[in-house]
């Protein structure tokens, strides 16, 4: 189990390739749910007049908080589950990030082990920053 | 308001096809050209269906990240991308994304679509440019600091490269994140500009390279626009699975063919399209 965790088992090349296994799965998962909640929107929906996009209103609370997505996904509100396909998208490049962060800490690299943290700092206050009740 | 008038009832399915064809080929010739599938999806929404440059924002933002973590999957098994340069680069990249996002919410939405019409038309010169084919070997004292410097394969051969001009790559890659966030876009042009003619690095490494920052840099300003409420699920969806099989079909056609006269004809079209948005935007019509 040890050597699960030494540089030697995973080479540079190794974590490359389970970072992009990770993407893959990522957005494969992302699409899924979004072609799931697409075809539902298009059943219910499809017949009705398309909203009017051409004046910015906004989306309300349940599509923009984590939280609201969530509960709505899963009492199956079409838009919500949507948003949540939406939401796993936008996670594969920061699930990336954490995949590099993990592989320069096997590395014992403590430069990019900080550069890394700096990036995921930036990207985790700008989603706390705008966190909204 | 002068588009009222035109306006036929479309239902949501019609609607919903017709985006979604719109989104393949707009991923599709995203990927031939290297200019990314946001880049064409901000006009396609605002000229051709009316929709808010806001909402067209955050879809566009979403395919940033589609056609980036689609096309990594198939990158990163050729081991290309320079990791360490393109985190160290997110750092200017993500925190330029996060202040580009902010200023959205206070800019006039006219105001954005002319910048994002000069940034169209720079991107549409930068596909057609000659590229950085040699590795440097040579490189700065920062770069060997950072373990910047790498290898890439080639014919069956590790090649060794170096960098130079750390400081204006990383300032031209703020500039880059800013762009990112006030448009939408991934700025791929800029992010390859940065790496190619300031670095100095060859075209191989830092397309693939500038690939992975993209999903990144988008991502960061992506949580803000969500939030906002930018990001409709009605658009979005139809956005995103369209620009992905796109940019997936475009990346297996590129192994085949060689996209140098299309890259021509697309610079010239966007340019096209990139004077419009400017126009509009003088006129007011966003």
């Amino acid at each position: 189990m040890k050597q699960v965790f030494s540089k030697h088992y995973w080479g540079d090349k190794d974590i490359s390739l389970l970072v992009g296994q990770i993407l893959r799965i990522g957005v494969i998962f992302a699409s899924t749910i979004l072609i799931l909640g697409g075809i539902l929107y298009l059943i219910v929906h499809g017949q009705d007049a398309v909203p009017n996009y051409k004046d910015f209103v906004g989306e309300g609370n349940s599509n923009t908080t984590i939280t609201g997505i969530i509960t709505g996904a899963f009492s199956r509100n079409i838009p919500q589950v949507i948003q949540l396909g939406v939401l796993l998208l936008i996670c594969t490049p920061i699930v990336r990030v954490i995949g590099s962060l993990f592989g320069f800490v096997i590395e014992k690299d403590s430069l990019y082990i900080i550069i890394t943290l700096i990036v995921l700092t930036v990207i985790i206050g700008s989603i706390l920053s705008g966190v909204k009740g | 308001m002068d588009h009222t008038n035109k306006h036929i009832f479309m239902t949501i399915l019609t609607f919903t096809i017709i985006l979604l064809l719109g989104a393949f080929v707009a991923g599709l010739l995203g990927s031939l050209t290297g200019l990314g599938g946001g880049v064409v999806v901000i006009p396609l929404l605002t000229l051709l269906f009316h929709v808010d440059i806001r909402y067209a924002i955050g879809a566009a933002l979403l395919a940033s990240i589609a056609t980036s973590s689609g096309a990594a999957t198939a990158y990163v098994k050729e081991g290309i991308t320079n990791i360490r340069l393109g985190m160290f680069l997110e750092i200017a990249t993500t925190i330029g994304a996060v202040i580009g996002a902010v200023i959205a919410i206070y800019m006039p939405t006219n105001t954005i679509a002319i910048i994002f019409g000069v940034v169209l038309i720079f991107s549409a010169a930068m596909t057609v440019r000659k590229k950085n084919e040699h590795a440097l070997s040579g490189g700065s004292a920062l770069a060997e600091k950072l373990k910047l410097n790498s290898t890439y394969p080639a014919d069956g051969k590790l090649v060794p490269y170096k960098l130079t001009n750390i400081v204006g790559g990383f300032s031209l890659m703020g500039v880059a994140g800013i762009l990112s966030g006030l448009l939408g876009i991934g700025s791929g042009s800029l992010k390859v500009l940065a790496m190619d003619s300031m670095m100095k690095i060859p075209f191989k490494v830092s397309t693939t390279t500038s690939n992975f920052m993209i999903g990144v840099t988008a991502a960061a300003s992506a949580v803000v626009y969500l939030q906002r409420g930018y990001m409709d699920p009605g658009i979005a969806f139809p956005v995103i699975l369209g620009v992905l099989c796109g940019a997936i079909t475009g990346s297996k056609l590129l192994k085949r063919m060689n996209p140098k006269t299309l890259r021509i004809i697309f610079a010239v079209a966007i340019t096209l399209v990139a004077l419009e948005m400017i126009f509009n935007g003088f006129q007011h019509k966003f």
